[in-house]
């Protein structure tokens, strides 16, 4: 007798909701030990709509497919030497900041899924933050995959994963997911699957795929594309979830209120990164980090809060501050990996002539006024032989953990500085919203792991700058310091005979 | 509040308090207006350290790359500790003028407006 065949609606109901149990011996509050402490009111966990209609099995059979063409192509670039068909040697830098950058935040994002795929009371939140724990870690294992090519002929990508619990600059995204992960389960929901996965994840996809798509990069297009319908996926759950909690209790809505304005500020720290790479990493460039700013945050994101203006939800207050740093922010970003790229594991140079006739037209109001004359004198010392690598090391920011290189809108060549001081100790902050980030929980930031301070502690292989790098496992002299000269500028050369 | 946690008494521990520098204080050094450093330094000194030591030894290991380092008139130079106008007496130590564990000290040359008089 051959089994019966289940529709596709009982199948879906055994394979999701039906897993769950009522708890008839064991005191649910046990069993979800989180579900309280935030302040967060859920009074019918029912009421959840499942964002996408998805069982377990067919969720493997989708996977499996997609994992097969992926890498057929990977096999593919690997076979025609795809890395000689990049636009420049210069380009594989982007990526180096994408895999040691981005990559362990795909990790840091699989472990928290789990953790709410665990904690959320309800089935069908958690069977959806389930498979999104297992897409995260799907997405940094093909990442790897997509640049292990490239880890063959060029410096800077093999110890990636040592490195990110090491290296400065790695501190900012490893400490965002760590403030995100110990959280409690709604706000990482809010933090991550709502802020960052729904407002604002095409700023950081988008721009490194057609990046890659227009420096000849296939490996890494074809992994964005592979990736598309899980993000997609991780979208509808992000919007789920904040529908969801405002339309529980009117409770909620000034806790979620505070996280959105705590985790929109966090993110758009982060892409810093982004706008960096956008305006002075990509050789053919797609467009500017400002550009994509008014595309993707200003009016997307913006009839995104007019949607959600009818649970009481507002932009935040800080928007205005973003809106004027978009002509400001990759080129105060970029200059702190030039002057620092002794400690960093990519290149960095100085845009050339054309670049900067680019950069001057995409920001009229900016580049020529502040920026370009920080180029013409890191051309002078270069023309001297003095390339411009500064001495000692920066002052961080308490909360975002970037050097404190952003300056004041109203005065665009003065830092700006902000301070709390609690039980005695200063802080210091690059700005408004990460001092009040920091005001609103300081038991959670006064012991953030700021690599200088460590440094300065002696906890980083203790020491001079040379043990710092032997703990960075950072190869001096070959991943590090300007591009020009550097192993992968002249082996490029050699691919393409070049003198 | 002071976090939102499990437990009501959660504290974390202080990363970076003064025992944990092996008898140094941390200081931050700026120089308002001067670019060409993309931020602040972080530097470990002893707290009985002179100012003038301060200036002949840290100074020039935190700006003396800049082109106009120098043209600074030492005894002209204004400076901004912990966001308040400062007057040191450079006889004096680092803990005699308060300049405490973590203190910011700015470094202000209004005459000196930076590399091509842009801020740099």
């Amino acid at each position: 007798m051959s089994p019966k065949k289940l529709n596709l609606k009982d199948k879906y109901k055994l394979l999701t909701r039906d897993l769950d149990w009522e708890f008839s011996y064991e005191d649910r509050k046990e069993a979800f030990p989180y579900e309280e402490f935030e302040g967060i009111k859920i009074t019918d966990w029912d009421k959840w709509e499942d964002p996408f209609r998805l069982t377990m099995e067919s969720y493997w059979k989708y996977q499996a497919e997609k994992e097969k063409k992926l890498y057929a192509i990977y096999d593919a670039f690997a076979q025609n030497n795809g890395q000689t068909n990049v636009t420049d040697a210069r380009y594989v830098n982007a990526i180096k900041l994408f895999l040691t950058g981005v990559s362990p935040g795909e990790h840091a994002a699989h472990l928290g899924f789990a953790f709410t795929g665990r904690q959320m009371g309800g089935i069908g939140a958690r069977v959806a933050a389930q498979m999104q724990s297992i897409d995260e870690l799907r997405h940094i294992q093909t990442q790897i995959h997509a640049m292990s090519h490239y880890n063959k002929f060029f410096d800077g990508f093999d110890e990636f994963n040592h490195m990110h619990d090491r290296l400065w600059y790695l501190s900012v995204p490893k400490s965002f997911f760590e403030d995100a992960r110990t959280a409690g389960p709604f706000e990482f929901m809010i933090a991550i699957g709502f802020s960052f996965e729904y407002v604002l994840t095409n700023l950081l996809f988008v721009p490194f795929m057609s990046g890659a798509a227009y420096n000849g990069d296939m490996a890494t297009v074809t992994f964005g594309f592979s990736a598309q319908s899980d993000e997609a996926r991780h979208m509808t759950l992000g919007l789920e979830i904040i529908k969801f909690i405002l339309e529980q209790h009117e409770d909620n809505l000034p806790i979620v209120q505070k996280w959105l304005d705590k985790w929109l500020w966090r993110g758009y720290r982060l892409l810093t990164l982004v706008a960096m790479m956008m305006d002075y990493m990509l050789p053919q460039k797609v467009m500017s980090w400002q550009e994509a700013w008014e595309l993707y945050f200003e009016d997307a994101g913006g009839s995104l809060f007019k949607d959600l203006e009818r649970y009481g939800i507002k932009m935040p207050d800080y928007t205005e501050t973003i809106k004027q740093e978009k002509e400001h922010l990759s080129h105060q970003a970029w200059w702190i990996f030039y002057q620092y790229t002794h400690a960093a594991a990519f290149h960095t140079w100085t845009p050339t002539a054309e670049e900067m006739d680019w950069l001057s037209e995409k920001y009229p109001d900016t580049f020529d006024k502040y920026y370009r004359p920080r180029w013409e004198l890191a051309a002078e010392m270069e023309a001297k032989g003095e390339r411009f690598y500064t001495t000692g090391l920066p002052q961080l920011c308490q909360t975002c953990q970037i050097p404190m290189a952003f300056t004041e809108m109203s005065d665009p060549t003065q830092v700006s500085y902000r301070e709390s001081i609690y039980n005695d100790e200063r802080f210091h902050f690059c700005s408004d919203p990460c001092k009040s980030i920091f005001d609103n929980e300081p038991e959670k930031y006064v012991h953030a792991w700021l690599p200088v301070h460590q440094i300065l502690q002696g906890n980083c292989g203790g020491g001079g700058l040379d043990k710092v790098m032997e703990y960075y496992h950072l190869d001096d002299g070959v991943a590090n310091l300007e591009f020009e000269g550097s192993p992968d500028a002249e082996r490029w050369k050699e691919w393409k005979g070049v003198a | 509040m002071t976090i939102r946690a499990l437990r009501d008494d959660y504290h974390g521990e202080f990363k970076d308090s003064l025992e944990k520098f092996g008898g140094a204080q941390l200081v931050y050094l700026g120089w308002d207006k001067h670019q060409m450093f993309c931020s602040s330094r972080a530097f470990p000194l002893p707290p009985e350290m002179r100012f003038q030591e301060l200036l002949d030894n840290v100074m020039p290991e935190a700006f003396g790359q800049h082109p106009e380092f120098n043209q600074i008139d030492w005894n002209k130079a204004q400076w901004i500790l912990d966001n308040s106008a400062f007057q040191p007496d450079h006889s004096k130590s680092l803990t005699e003028l308060d300049i405490g564990h973590k203190s910011l000290l700015r470094l202000v040359t209004p005459e000196l407006t930076g590399y091509k008089g842009a801020g740099i």
